[in-house]
């Protein structure tokens, strides 16, 4: 019998594939992950503090760089949430509503495009990165005219949006929709059928629906382990409750299937924000809120469905132009927790594509 | 091209002065840090090392539509021993600083140091939160600050054509320095 030796390998946290500084120790049998244990911390930027110091309306710019792929989808919910504190939830402009939803499913459309991307990657896919981030691109630049800036573009406000977008911005949103399908079409004909890729990723790291349910998995991550639950469809806030959309599930809850069901996704984004542009009333975009914002005391919890999972802001207010306090419930965070039982036992070239098929982004587990 | 014979066989010698033609037309004079500085400003590795939002951007400029490989510098290389140009993409926080001077320590001379954002020029929207240290210059030798939050790619490839001016031509930055110290004495 061979004798044979555990290995500590330290990953991270500057390393290609941990999706910014997150840092794992892993300890190896051969080739095989015996036991993994997270090391995060090092992107903390101590938001949840800086809230306290900052006005509501300062704040909105900082959580465009919590979860930095998404940026317009974290300013709906902490604006959303603010509303539900001020209670005029009920007050929101109809344009500005249709306006939000269209922002929010862009942003989807390009995190969902950097998951692809980076994902195949992770696989070495070179050209499947392109792909994805040639469509990514098109849409970062319909969110440069949406706010100015292709990540991070402030254009969320209490009380409805900064500004209305003109005619020319629809015009070319229809346009990209249009060309949509097609584009997924590639990614499903590069990857998706891609036998490698398969072989690489079916029947690795399955999550039952009890351990999804159990580690607090949500979002995308939980629907591919087979639980039919999207915030969008089951809990609509805004205005979602207007639009026909499925919610794709997964089978079993491998890696192949978390991959296939963003891409699923992203076809039902583009089926949204479609309906969105054929619904869109004129009208106005913002409400009628007062220029210094402060909201009575009392606390508020919201929570929406961001790309990556359910986002959250848990405000306190102490009745004065700056919240009390303000926490982040950050879905990544929560999924990350479970990357140790889902690497145990694999091989180690595969634990760096289960993390990427978490999805993690460091701003957000970090804070 | 000509060919420079100096004691021809049937006696028909080149005169000094035709010698001399001959060669500025033919070759090329220069010294070795000048034609170093040339490589090296076109071909830049840099090492894979993203910290925040900017690290996406840096992403994106590599992909198809900025298409960074057309300046040369597609390469990206995982460790910091391979690499000559570390690029600060991102928030710089306590607990991330220590580790990133060790790599800056670890790579190989000559190296270059490019601030990418706000962040890593100053903290930017952070820089009064306890864990954000405000600037990579406070511990590194920066030579290009791309400003920023985050850059748009297009910046980040200026950013890149700049610090290429500064490697093959480190007089002229260093003229400048010597013109702003003269106007600094006239004064």
């Amino acid at each position: 019998m061979l004798k044979t030796q555990e290995l500590t390998l330290n990953m991270g946290p500057v390393h290609p594939s941990t999706h910014g500084v997150y840092r794992c120790v892993l300890t190896l049998d051969g080739e095989y992950v015996r036991n993994a244990v997270n090391h995060i911390g090092y992107l903390h930027r101590g938001l949840e503090k800086l809230a306290e110091s900052r006005t509501y309306s300062q704040f909105i710019p900082y959580t465009d760089r919590l979860d930095y792929c998404s940026g317009l989808a974290n300013e709906l919910a902490y604006v959303m949430a603010v509303e539900k504190l001020m209670g005029i939830t009920e007050e929101i402009p109809e344009r500005a509503q249709y306006l939000r939803v269209i922002c929010a499913e862009l942003q989807r459309l390009a995190s969902h495009g950097i998951f692809v991307g980076s994902f195949a990657l992770d696989t070495a896919g070179m050209t499947a990165f392109f792909y994805a981030f040639r469509e990514r691109d098109r849409v970062l630049e319909l969110i440069t005219r949406i706010g100015g800036n292709r990540l991070t573009p402030n254009y969320m406000r209490i009380g409805g949006v900064a500004r209305d977008l003109e005619e020319d911005f629809f015009k070319e949103l229809k346009q990209l929709m249009d060309d949509y399908d097609a584009a997924i079409d590639e990614y499903d004909g590069i990857l998706t059928g891609n036998e490698i890729f398969q072989s690489r990723t079916k029947g690795v790291s399955i999550v039952s629906k009890e351990m999804a349910l159990d580690y607090g998995f949500t979002g995308p991550n939980l629907r591919a382990s087979g639980v039919d639950y999207d915030m969008r469809r089951d809990e609509p806030y805004g205005i979602y409750d207007r639009f026909k959309f499925e919610v794709p599930i997964g089978e079993t809850g491998d890696t192949f299937d978390r991959y296939v069901l963003r891409v699923k996704e992203m076809r039902e984004s583009v089926k949204i924000i479609k309906q969105a542009l054929e619904q869109i009333p004129e009208g106005p975009v913002m409400a009628k809120v007062p220029k210094v914002i402060k909201p009575p005391v009392g606390e508020v919890f919201h929570c929406i469905e961001n790309p990556k999972g359910h986002l959250g802001f848990h405000i306190v207010s102490d009745g004065s132009t700056k919240p009390y306090r303000t926490r982040i419930y950050s879905p990544t965070f929560v999924m990350l927790s479970a990357f140790p039982e889902m690497a145990k036992g694999t091989h180690i070239m595969d634990a760096v594509l289960i993390l990427a098929s978490i999805d993690i982004v460091l701003g957000e587990v970090d804070r | 091209m000509d060919v420079i014979k100096g004691n021809q066989a049937d006696g028909n010698q080149l005169d000094a002065k035709q010698i001399d033609e001959l060669i500025r037309n033919n070759v090329v004079l220069t010294t070795t840090d000048k034609l170093l500085g040339w490589f090296r400003s076109r071909s830049i590795f840099t090492v894979t090392f993203g910290l925040a939002c900017c690290a996406i951007e840096m992403l994106n400029t590599s992909s198809a539509k900025f298409d960074f490989a057309r300046f040369g510098y597609e390469v990206f290389r995982g460790s910091p021993r391979q690499a000559d140009l570390m690029i600060v993409a991102g928030t710089i926080t306590k607990k991330m600083q220590p580790l990133i001077a060790r790599l800056y320590e670890q790579m190989a001379e000559p190296k270059w140091v490019m601030c990418m954002g706000s962040c890593a020029i100053s903290g930017g929207p952070f820089t009064d939160s306890y864990n954000v240290v405000p600037g990579a210059d406070t511990f590194l030798p920066v030579d290009v600050y791309v400003p920023g939050c985050p850059p748009r790619p297009e910046a980040l490839i200026y950013g890149f054509l700049t610090l290429r001016e500064k490697i093959w031509h480190p007089n002229k930055i260093t003229g400048n320095v010597a013109r702003l110290r003269d106007i600094g004495k006239a004064y």
